[in-house]
């Protein structure tokens, strides 16, 4: 009769320590890692511990369902969370720059998934070479015009004005964008039929043969492939742009302080409009492939769900922070495609999850920094 | 005798806004038809629609609570009310059968529901509070919204979790989460919810936040909002009255939730998604942060106003010009329409504080 008073106790403890402020030797460990930055490896305890138990449930994994199944959803998963790492991108930084949560950006993925789609239909009529870079760089570029006009109309005005006006902006803009282009092309006036999509199913053109590779009994798709390579350039492309370049280093020096950088003669307004054009232009390359694997466009307000699930990654990973994108994003994406495949509701559920547990241990998410607030 | 003196100091007192909201109910009542003189005006589909813009008004006062007067970033509400209207439409739909009772137990049953309802979604945001509540701004609302899409998918999976507790062999618990049947929505629900009931609730609820901002509670929260840093320094318990805070807008949230479940008689978990919450989100900073009249006249005009849109023959176009809208209203007054102002009725004179 012992065990439930046990366990009621350890239950209370855990939520007491949880609630309340930190205990002296926690106390004493966070000071240690995050401020003096003593011993990174200090509580390697809790890392093994971590470890550990996803091993143990990978496990369990590999002994229900088998090598094959496990690795199969290995790749599956690495192909989802490179596409979520593309959008994911372009939260971080557009978070990092202006500290806005730029809800709009999961229909600029809508967006350049679309501009592609007529693009691609446009070239295969007219039997033209490689229609995939041009349709990738074609759909990069007009969405990274349009990211940097809502940037300039929407978000511009507010910069100096409460964080949370803008937030509610983005949230009108993506409505607006949803809506606006889910709109049919019948019942429209002439000049905007032209534009708008419409709310129906569209095939997307093959402008990659599908060609399927069976490798050791896991079947590997050539587009999965691309997807993944892509990815990588596009990541090394960015790091190389964020490190190397002065526009990076003006960047960076935005996100840091923006009103030194004023002093500095950084022109902040272009700054700004630039990290809007290269995350808008990465969302719309994630929109291409996420098409191109899956063959098809439901309608104007496919891009939701993804972006919220790159948001969730983001913060996952810490956001701000472009290495902790890459990061949340492939955790999210392979713990999807591993829950999903056991259950689709438990695939739904897993990032949200993972997501609350992270953020109660590590408040900042995976690689995010740890500020202290100032008085 | 001295209650009755009592009453009347009350009523000297806050006459402006009784006189508001009666002159309002019966504007609303001589307009449903209910005199003879003039003809019915609003129709069955009119006050389904008075109805909702009731319970967002419930909806987004709570919602302030926590995002306007405790400066707490929450984006989950829509989580709370799934959770009182699934817990409501239990009571009613599945336990007992309100359809089949006298009108008196069954109006004592529905409050009895909705009571429950709340203090089920009241536990849950003290659960989800008491951990996540340390954290800061952005990360803070992405766990609200994270534990609004769980309940949702908790619910979307009950049919799986009924068929677990069958194998393990609690068949009669497996047997009510059988009837919830999620994915498949629950209907049937009896229509309970009549308007002056959902009048008087949403009237109640919103004295009852408002009383609570105006009290010591409520001026500890808003310092909180202020400076956490200041506030705990002042002696406040920061931690506890953010999970205060949070609990009763949880509250609220849920028995808006049993309301909504019993206007519209039929829900699916679906209708408690991400975008329900982003709904609240933008009625309460279109309102203005921190202010209650915002809310009230920010959730009754945008809930009207697809619809009037609609009336007016702009169905297609509806949900274009409504963010379109929204976001010239955010250019041109970013702190909302009211920003901090309250209207005169609903601040306590100075005299009262004194």
């Amino acid at each position: 009769m012992q065990y439930p008073v046990i366990l009621y106790k350890t239950v209370k403890i855990f939520f007491k320590k949880l609630g309340k402020n930190m205990t002296k030797k926690q106390l004493s460990d966070s000071i240690n890692n995050n401020i003096l930055n003593y011993n990174k490896w200090a509580n390697w305890k809790k890392y093994v511990f971590i470890s550990v138990i996803i091993l143990f449930f990978l496990f369990l994994y590999i002994l229900s369902f088998g090598i094959q199944s496990f690795l199969q959803q290995l790749v599956n998963g690495i192909q989802l969370g490179s596409i979520y790492a593309l959008i994911a991108l372009g939260y971080t930084m557009i978070y990092g720059i202006i500290k806005l949560i730029n809800f709009a950006h999961g229909d600029l993925f809508m967006f350049g998934a679309y501009i592609s789609c007529f693009l691609g239909n446009y070239l295969i009529a007219h039997n033209f070479g490689f229609p995939f870079i041009v349709v990738l760089i074609f759909s990069m570029a007009v969405t990274a015009l349009l990211g940097m006009t809502i940037e300039k109309i929407a978000y511009k005005p507010l910069r100096f004005k409460p964080r949370l006006a803008a937030l509610i902006t983005a949230l009108g803009v993506s409505l607006f964008l949803e809506n606006f282009f889910a709109l049919s092309p019948e019942n429209v006036p002439f000049p905007l039929n032209k534009i708008v999509f419409g709310p129906r199913f569209l095939p997307f053109p093959a402008l990659i043969a599908d060609a399927t590779y069976d490798i050791a009994g896991i079947t590997i798709n050539n587009i999965k492939i691309l997807d993944i390579i892509i990815t990588v350039i596009l990541m090394i492309l960015l790091q190389y742009i964020v490190k190397k370049t002065m526009i990076g280093k003006a960047m960076r020096a935005v996100a840091f302080h923006k009103d030194a950088c004023l002093m500095m003669g950084i022109n902040i307004n272009n700054i700004i409009s630039i990290t809007f054009g290269i995350g808008t232009s990465l969302a719309a390359a994630a929109g291409t492939l996420f098409a191109l694997t899956y063959g098809q466009l439901q309608s104007p307000y496919l891009g939701i769900w993804p972006g919220l699930k790159a948001f969730i990654a983001a913060v996952l990973g810490g956001i701000g922070s472009i290495p902790g994108a890459m990061l949340g994003s492939y955790v999210m994406g392979i713990s999807e495609t591993f829950a999903t495949s056991i259950n689709s509701n438990f695939g739904y559920v897993i990032a949200f999850v993972i997501l609350i547990v992270v953020l109660i241990f590590k408040p900042a998410g995976l690689l995010g920094k740890f500020t202290k607030e100032k008085v | 005798m001295k209650i009755i003196k009592n009453i009347i100091n009350l009523i000297k007192k806050y006459y402006k806004f009784i006189l508001i909201t009666v002159l309002v109910y019966l504007l609303i009542e001589i307009l449903n038809g209910t005199t003879p003189i003039v003809p019915r005006l609003l129709t069955r589909y009119y006050m389904q629609i008075l109805m909702f813009a009731l319970i967002n008004i419930i909806m987004t006062v709570s919602l302030n609570l926590i995002n306007g007067f405790t400066g707490q970033f929450s984006i989950g509400h829509a989580g709370f009310m799934c959770i009182g209207a699934y817990t409501s439409a239990y009571f009613t739909t599945i336990l007992f059968k309100a359809a089949k009772m006298a009108y008196f137990p069954q109006l004592a049953l529905f409050i009895f529901s909705l009571i429950i309802g709340g203090l089920m979604a009241a536990i849950a945001g003290y659960l989800i509070g008491l951990p996540t509540l340390k954290l800061k701004g952005d990360y803070l609302a992405i766990v609200t919204l994270a534990f609004g899409e769980i309940v949702r998918s908790i619910v979307r999976a009950s049919d799986e979790i009924a068929a677990f507790l069958n194998r393990i062999g609690l068949i009669n618990f497996s047997e009510t989460i059988d009837k919830i049947s999620g994915p498949r929505g629950l209907s049937t629900i009896p229509a309970l919810s009549k308007f002056w009931l959902v009048y008087v609730i949403s009237i109640l609820s919103v004295v009852i936040m408002r009383n609570f901002i105006y009290s010591t509670h409520g001026r500890a929260c808003l310092s909180i909002r202020e400076n956490e840093v200041a506030a705990e320094t002042m002696g406040i318990n920061t931690t506890r009255y953010k999970i205060i805070a949070f609990s009763l807008s949880a509250f609220f949230a849920g028995v808006g939730g049993g309301l909504f479940a019993h206007v519209l008689r039929f829900i699916h978990p679906d209708n408690f998604s991400f975008i329900k919450s982003i709904d609240y989100l933008i009625y309460l900073y279109a309102g203005g942060m921190g202010s209650i009249t915002g809310s009230i006249l920010a959730a009754t005009g945008l809930t009207i106003l697809p619809e009037f849109l609609r009336v007016i023959n702009f169905q297609q176009w509806r949900m274009v010009i409504y963010p379109l809208l929204l976001v010239i209203l955010m250019l041109r007054k970013p702190d909302g329409i009211f920003g901090n102002r309250e209207f005169s009725f609903l601040v306590p004179k100075r005299k009262e504080v004194n």
